[in-house]
């Protein structure tokens, strides 16, 4: 179970790389657009399953899903350089905006996860 | 060059550091019990992460226009170990879970510490890559 949760991350952590990747090649921007979308699709997808879980079903796809694949395609590291990042290159607004607006986000996002697997 | 993103040995770099911080994230998952509630494990994976991020992308920006070997660094250690410790979808769910718990005062606080702490983090590992560059 270890070694596939192992898997999963680095599964996780590639996908991120191609996918923030994909979005800054296609729409160029200095707001970090990709690790923002990451971050919410990650967030809800492990909403989703821990919602599950609290409705019985078995925790060990939480653990290679959840703590292996959405953690690794999710990131708080980068959210926090770029943020740092925004503010040094003299916009505090950009940066306050990728701060709160990716708390925002993705709470709304997992919450709606939770709130799915509950109804299903 | 094409881009790294399209190069599928740089994505299998990326996949080989985010498999490691995975790894790493959730034994510290094992050893760190929550404290009352409070998620420690989240908290200590994402500080420390974003500090040798900050570190790590200071020292190789430091070093001029990047070569095939800070690219390398950057996406190994950057966007592989250090994302994959870190994590932003336990840290949504931690604090939905907590608000719909009722223990709303832990969450918040939760927020402000992991934030606060994560933005220092990285404040202080660019001033440790500034200090070791001087």
């Amino acid at each position: 179970m270890i070694l596939l949760l192992t898997l999963a991350g680095g599964l996780g952590a590639a996908a991120r790389f191609v996918l923030d990747g994909a979005v800054r090649t296609r729409w160029p921007s200095r707001f970090p657009w990709g690790i923002l979308l990451v971050n919410v699709l990650g967030s809800l997808v492990l909403g989703f399953l821990t919602g599950l879980v609290l409705n019985g079903a078995d925790p060990q796809w939480r653990l290679v899903l959840g703590v292996g694949f959405c953690g690794g395609f999710t990131t708080f590291s980068t959210a926090m350089t770029d943020t740092v990042r925004l503010a040094r290159d003299g916009s505090v607004r950009l940066g306050l905006l990728n701060l709160l607006g990716t708390l925002g986000a993705t709470v709304t996002a997992a919450a709606f996860g939770l709130g799915l697997a509950v109804l299903l | 060059m094409r881009a790294p993103h399209r190069d599928p040995r740089l994505v299998l770099l990326v996949g080989a550091g985010g498999a490691a911080g995975t790894l790493l994230r959730w034994a510290v998952s094992e050893v760190v019990p929550a404290a009352d509630g409070f998620p420690l494990a989240t908290l200590a994976v994402n500080v420390v992460g974003s500090f040798v991020l900050g570190l790590l992308l200071e020292r190789l920006s430091r070093r001029g226009p990047e070569t095939p070997a800070a690219l390398r660094w950057r996406l190994g250690v950057g966007t592989g170990f250090c994302g994959g410790l870190t994590t932003w979808s336990s840290f949504a769910v931690e604090v939905d879970r907590l608000t719909s718990t009722g223990s709303v005062g832990t969450a918040a606080g939760y927020v402000l510490v992991s934030l606060a702490a994560g933005l220092l983090a990285v404040v202080a590992g660019i001033a440790l890559a500034a200090r070791r560059a001087r």
